[in-house]
């Protein structure tokens, strides 16, 4: 593997990811974790998103709804067990497990309805689906309704690592996007993703060839989900708080815009997404009140000129840095 | 049963089926002949209203406001097709919902920017603000019957322009076979220009009509933008009389589950249970209905021919 200037960036951004809290601990600006902590649950969940948008060609509008089902694991368990002294409620592997059964049980569901339709209709049964549960939550007094729950602790890991200071659960977090990262690489170049991405190309042909289209894609549908829903629990215990608007259809927006942002079908450009839409939506809000007033042009700028995202520019780079480079090996010879 | 208040939700569920078909029409218009997902749809709704406002304020008068609104919203809309929409046409699915969506948090801001975070209240007239004896001392708001009025209106006349008229020959031909007419010389962009623009004056039509039963404010859009996706995919993208058909549908369905379903659940559970999930079932109706008529008919209940 050759150091192109893709390449450098993507390990340069992955190690810079790996030591925020040492920095933001020896500038003493501890905010800079907490920030950095979202962008890495918000990449978890663009990479799950990737996986079924980028690889398999499927444009899912209700992906925050994994995000909901994993925080209510969260912000149900915990009130539980505060309130009516149900410890084990609070247990973190308890939530992360059953953050992963409902959330592939409801993949599995909205999946086997959804692809049955095509194009537009998929879209926005998707969306409709998000918007069903998204009112379930709002409707649900129980467990806060519209106004949701304030965590009154984060979950308790068995002491095996305590995540109610920011840095270890940084860490978490960190070591959950590699995992992500990896099983997505690992299942990207299985058979199964050369089948997920032959769909994607050509589902006919795929389906004269012989395979079952649909079986595979619906994997593939609940695995994203399931990633997604691990993000879930992770976001809720960053912010503290559980409110239906973590899966409102704005929210399933913001992830296809950091994984586009990004650029689709590639391992770590959802990463660079999550971090560069976090990062604008933060220095932008800095300068101006009004800052979606420049955002939301940015993106159809985007959209119109920056096919690929920022991934597809660095390509762009490594192929003006290949040619130099040649020129200059010629001029050496 | 209380007759009278079913009444009265029944046409309260028409009148907002009709604020959905003002909406939808142009919608699946859009989509079915530029193939172009606008999620932008809801802020030409939200722009007509603020419009009618603002006109209203200066032309002290409603009716004028409304009428002038219209316009103003059409040639927004025009200007927004030149500007942004035009080379969207040609892209994946996936590029146009994340320009338009980018489009949207634009306009929110934009609105924001120029009126002021404040919603705003559209006074009505007094002829229109009482309301109307129907029959046997049922009463009902007479702005509300007006809406349902101006909506079958504008339903009959899209109708005479889609099927009676040389632009409306245009459109159903552009839906069907685009390369072909801009083969045989038609101007395929002023014709899509005209179009988006048609849909925009007709969502802000229904902006401009539900200002002032609902506040306006920002966002106002973006609710009645996913229940209008919800009409246009259930009638069949692409489809009128779909449209026409889903929105009536998913307005009764809409509007008669939030009345009448606290009471039909007591019916058969406690009286707890029906108060907490009668909420939330409510308002999943309609998009349970979408999957059942997905999961039958993937292509929606009236499919386009051709497609």
């Amino acid at each position: 593997m050759k150091g192109t200037p893709r390449i450098i960036f993507i390990v340069i951004l992955m190690l810079g990811l790996g030591v925020v809290p040492l920095l933001a601990d020896y500038f003493d600006e501890p905010f800079y974790t907490v920030m950095f902590s979202r962008m890495l649950i918000l990449s978890i969940g663009a990479v799950s998103l990737n996986l079924i948008l980028g690889f398999g060609g499927m444009v899912s509008f209700g992906h925050a709804v994994y995000l909901g089902i994993g925080s209510y694991m969260v912000g149900i368990g915990t009130m539980h067990a505060v309130e009516d002294g149900i410890e084990w409620m609070a247990n973190g592997f308890l939530q992360i497990t059953l953050a992963i059964v409902f959330s592939a049980l409801t993949g599995l569901v909205i999946g086997a309805i959804s692809l049955r339709t095509r194009g537009v209709y998929f879209i926005m049964i998707t969306l409709a689906f998000s918007q069903m549960l998204y009112f379930v939550a709002v409707g649900n007094e129980r467990y806060g309704g519209d106004d949701g729950l304030s965590l009154y602790m984060r979950s308790d890991f068995n002491g095996l690592i305590d995540i109610t200071y920011d840095n270890s659960l940084y860490y978490l977090n960190f070591v959950i996007l590699l995992l992500s990262l990896y099983l997505s690489h690992r299942l990207i170049n299985s058979r199964f993703g050369m089948v997920i991405r032959g769909a994607k190309s050509n589902e006919q042909r795929m389906r004269a060839i012989g395979f079952p289209v649909f079986r595979y894609q619906l994997v593939a549908f609940v695995i994203a989900g399931t990633i997604c829903g691990i993000a879930g629990v992770l976001s809720a215990n960053q912010t503290e708080f559980v409110n239906p608007s973590v899966m409102h259809w704005t929210r399933s927006g913001d992830l296809i815009i950091m994984t586009v942002l990004g650029g689709l079908g590639t391992l770590f450009g959802p990463v660079i997404g999550a971090v560069a839409f976090l990062f604008l939506e933060e220095f932008l809000s800095g300068i101006t009140e009004y800052w979606q007033l420049y955002f939301g042009p940015m993106l159809v700028l985007v959209v119109i000129f920056a096919r690929g995202g920022i991934d597809g520019m660095l390509v762009g780079l490594d192929k003006w840095w290949s040619r130099n480079s040649t020129v200059k090996n010629e001029e050496i010879d | 049963m209380n007759w009278t208040l079913l009444l009265e939700q029944t046409l309260n569920g028409f009148q907002f089926g009709i604020l959905l078909f003002l909406l939808a029409a142009g919608l699946t218009l859009i989509f079915g002949i530029m193939d172009l997902i606008n999620l932008a749809h809801g802020s030409l709704y939200m722009m007509g209203a603020y419009f009618a406002a603002t006109l209203t304020k200066w032309t002290g008068s409603f009716l004028l406001g409304a009428i002038l609104a219209i316009p103003a919203c059409m040639a927004f809309g025009m200007i927004v097709e030149m500007i942004a929409i035009r080379t969207l046409y040609t892209r994946n699915h996936l590029d146009q919902v994340l320009a338009t969506f980018g489009l949207i948090l634009f306009f929110n801001e934009f609105v924001r920017l120029i009126w002021g975070p404040i919603g705003l209240d559209i006074p009505l007239p007094e002829v229109l603000n009482g309301s109307v004896e129907l029959f046997l001392g049922i009463r009902y708001p007479a702005f509300r019957l007006v809406i349902i009025a101006v909506g079958i209106l504008v339903a009959f006349l899209l109708y005479l322009l889609v099927s009676r008229t040389k632009l409306g020959m245009l459109i159903r031909a552009g839906a069907s076979n685009r390369q072909m007419i801009s083969a045989l010389g038609v101007n395929i962009n002023f014709l899509y220009t005209i179009v988006f623009g048609l849909g925009a004056a007709l969502a802000g039509l229904a902006g401009l009509m539900a200002g002032p039963i609902m506040t306006v404010e920002i966002g106002m859009g973006e609710g009645i933008l996913i229940i209008t996706l919800v009409v246009i995919v259930i009638g069949g993208v692409g489809s009128i009389k779909g449209a026409f058909v889903a929105a009536l549908l998913v307005g009764l369905i809409d509007t008669l589950g939030r009345s009448f379903l606290p009471d039909i659940l007591g019916l058969f559970f406690s009286n707890d249970v029906a108060d907490t999930a009668a909420p939330a079932i409510s308002s999943m109706l309609i998009y349970l209905l979408m999957a059942l008529i997905l999961a039958i008919k993937p292509q929606g209940l009236f499919p386009p021919r051709g497609a």
